[in-house]
């Protein structure tokens, strides 16, 4: 109780202070404080400059070994497709009549790879596997579109580093762009 | 046809009179007489069913068909989708059994009383909530339209019913707690920017959604039209973005990540961007355009020559729908179809068009206005600006062509 009490004090506070407008109002008071520990159990989000991807890493071997066992049977032995997406090839095709969307031809950012993986991975089993198997993983999946060398090793500064050759390929909404 | 299916003599009864019901819709005339005058009908000779005998409602037998369309012969089903059958029903509200589906990780099974909504980040006071904490909030109902961003493609719109082109959109009266409500219930800090919000399915999915709708009129809801929303839904808690596409309304929410960028996640990298000519790819296309489809007399229906009345649904995530133009020659002409009241923002409009078939071949057509004065585009004009790759975003007007039988058709295919 302490707490909340803490709380709506310092909420009055905020409303005497100088949050802008619209975002002080009035407190209820339901609900608890979460602790750090349970956010940091729940919190896997990786930002795209991968600052928040955690300690550990994978080589490009073991991920080929990874990727054998998890997710070749739904993406296809080098990544080519299958019933999921091909991750692999499409480089320069963006722009054609038939463009091949992938990890290598379009996705901007390397630590997203790893949050997907982790997050959603394998399908029928995501979160099931370690951080340094995602690490693996996601440098196989790299190093099959070129853009890691086969002796390649990630951790978080080395995944973090990859620049993906789609990076500049997104812009914002112009619409309504149909007049 | 399976509703039964857990009880085998219920649905064998159930596929015997379910094909009475079909050989008279095709025969007619044996049915017809028996409920003509001056045979009385059966169910007026002998009490019906129990005060009960249904726990929970479930429509008529003879409505077997009006069930989701789920698309045939998919890789998994998993990450899919289902549509709803826009051309079977009436009004703007979508029955909850009946809305669309897309799900990314399937449908998870969760126990209200162990769910948990994490509000954390750039927050004053990271929280904790429970489902019962979360009905504590002042809550507040709206109407709105839900739409799936990729309804349809832009490519193969080989569909044959309202359904199969445009059945990624329901609508439902919502009930919840303003996301603002429970973001200001954490206290947000100066650099709060963008919400990541994170659904508790096996896809754990993942949008980032700008402060300014949060603040708006973003909702946290966990009830639709009355009841608990549908395990399909998000139960027993989904984010609810009034006009924003589909995935966004991340369901089965367990997590508010307050940042100061996007997540930049693959949903919105990699998957729900729209991809342009010039191999760029549009990123936070959040609204859905202005749309309009006529429902009634719409793909696979056959009509007589005579008098019919033209029936379909418009909406815009800018706000109100303001008219709706029908033509039934072509595009040569536009007439303007009344709008059921009320027409209520970012909600389903229902439009009728009184009509009188003279047998000759034609098309029919609607096409929306919204109140900021966007009109619904031609596909060819869509198309002319955004290539046929972007995929998600086709918000073009639907023909229906009407052969000289009244076989009604898509004018696309």
């Amino acid at each position: 109780m302490a707490t909340r009490n803490t709380r709506v004090l310092a909420a009055a506070l905020l409303l005497l202070g100088s949050v802008g407008a619209g975002r002080a109002a009035e407190r209820y008071g339901i609900g608890r404080a979460a602790t750090a520990a349970e956010i940091a159990a729940w919190d896997i989000d990786i930002d795209r400059d991968g600052r928040k991807l955690p300690p550990g890493s994978g080589s490009v071997a073991h991920g080929r070994d990874v990727f054998a066992a998890q997710c070749a049977s739904c993406h296809g032995a080098r990544g080519e497709g299958g019933i999921g997406d091909p991750l692999v090839g499409g480089r320069g095709s963006l722009a054609s009549a038939k463009p091949l969307k992938t990890v290598g031809s379009f996705w901007p950012y390397a630590p997203t790879l790893f949050d997907y993986i982790r997050r959603a991975m394998p399908m029928n089993a995501p979160e099931s596997l370690s951080t340094d198997d995602v690490y693996a993983v996601s440098a196989y999946i790299l190093n099959l579109n070129g853009l890691v060398p086969d002796e390649a090793v990630l951790d978080a500064q080395a995944l973090a580093a990859v620049r993906m050759p789609n990076r500049d390929g997104f812009v914002p909404d112009p619409r309504p762009d149909v007049r | 046809m399976t509703r039964d299916s857990d009880d085998p003599p219920a649905r064998r009864r159930f596929l015997v009179q379910g094909a009475a019901a079909a050989a008279a819709l095709v025969g007619g005339r044996a049915r017809a007489e028996e409920a003509a005058p001056p045979a009385i009908p059966d169910g007026m000779k002998s009490p019906g069913a129990d005060v009960g005998s249904q726990t929970y409602g479930t429509p008529s037998r003879f409505e077997a068909d009006v069930i989701r369309n789920v698309p045939k012969g998919l890789k998994q089903y998993t990450s899919a989708s289902s549509r709803t059958p826009l051309q079977e029903l009436d009004g703007i509200l979508t029955p909850n059994g009946l809305f669309y589906e897309r799900h990314h990780g399937g449908i998870p099974d969760i126990d209200p009383a162990r769910h948990r909504l994490m509000i954390h980040g750039l927050v004053e006071t990271p929280l904790i909530l429970t489902m019962d904490d979360i009905r504590r909030f002042p809550s507040e109902s709206h109407i709105y339209f839900l739409e799936c961003s990729g309804n349809p493609g832009f490519e193969a719109i080989k569909g044959k019913t309202a359904s199969d082109l445009v059945g990624l959109v329901s609508c439902a009266e919502w009930t919840g707690v303003r996301l603002a409500t429970v973001l200001r219930e954490a206290g947000l800090k100066p650099e709060a920017q963008w919400v990541v919000a994170e659904g508790a399915d096996a896809a754990a999915l993942t949008r980032s959604i700008p402060i300014d709708k949060c603040l708006d009129d973003a909702l946290l809801v966990y009830s639709q039209n009355g009841e608990r929303l549908r395990p399909q839904q998000g139960y027993p808690l989904r984010v609810l973005l009034p006009g924003f596409e589909g995935n966004m309304n991340v369901k089965w929410l367990r997590r508010l990540n307050v940042t100061a960028e996007p997540a930049y996640s693959r949903e919105e990298t990699s998957k729900y961007t729209d991809s342009m000519p010039d191999g760029t790819a549009r990123q936070f296309t959040f609204l859905m355009e202005a749309k309009s489809i006529i429902t009634r007399p719409s793909g696979t229906q056959r009509i007589a020559p005579g008098f019919h009345e033209i029936s379909g649904i418009a909406w815009t995530g800018r706000g109100k729908i303001r008219g709706v133009q029908v033509t039934t020659d072509g595009g040569r002409t536009w007439q303007d179809a009344a709008l059921q009241e009320p027409v209520l923002t970012r909600a389903l409009t229902r439009f009728r068009l009184p009509w009188t078939w003279d047998g000759q071949p034609t098309t029919i057509m609607s096409r929306a206005v919204d109140e900021t004065g966007y009109v619904q585009p031609s596909f060819s004009d869509l198309t002319a600006v955004r290539g046929l790759k972007s995929f998600y975003h086709n918000n073009a007007t639907v023909p229906w062509r009407i052969a000289g039988s009244g076989e009604v058709s898509n004018g696309y295919a």
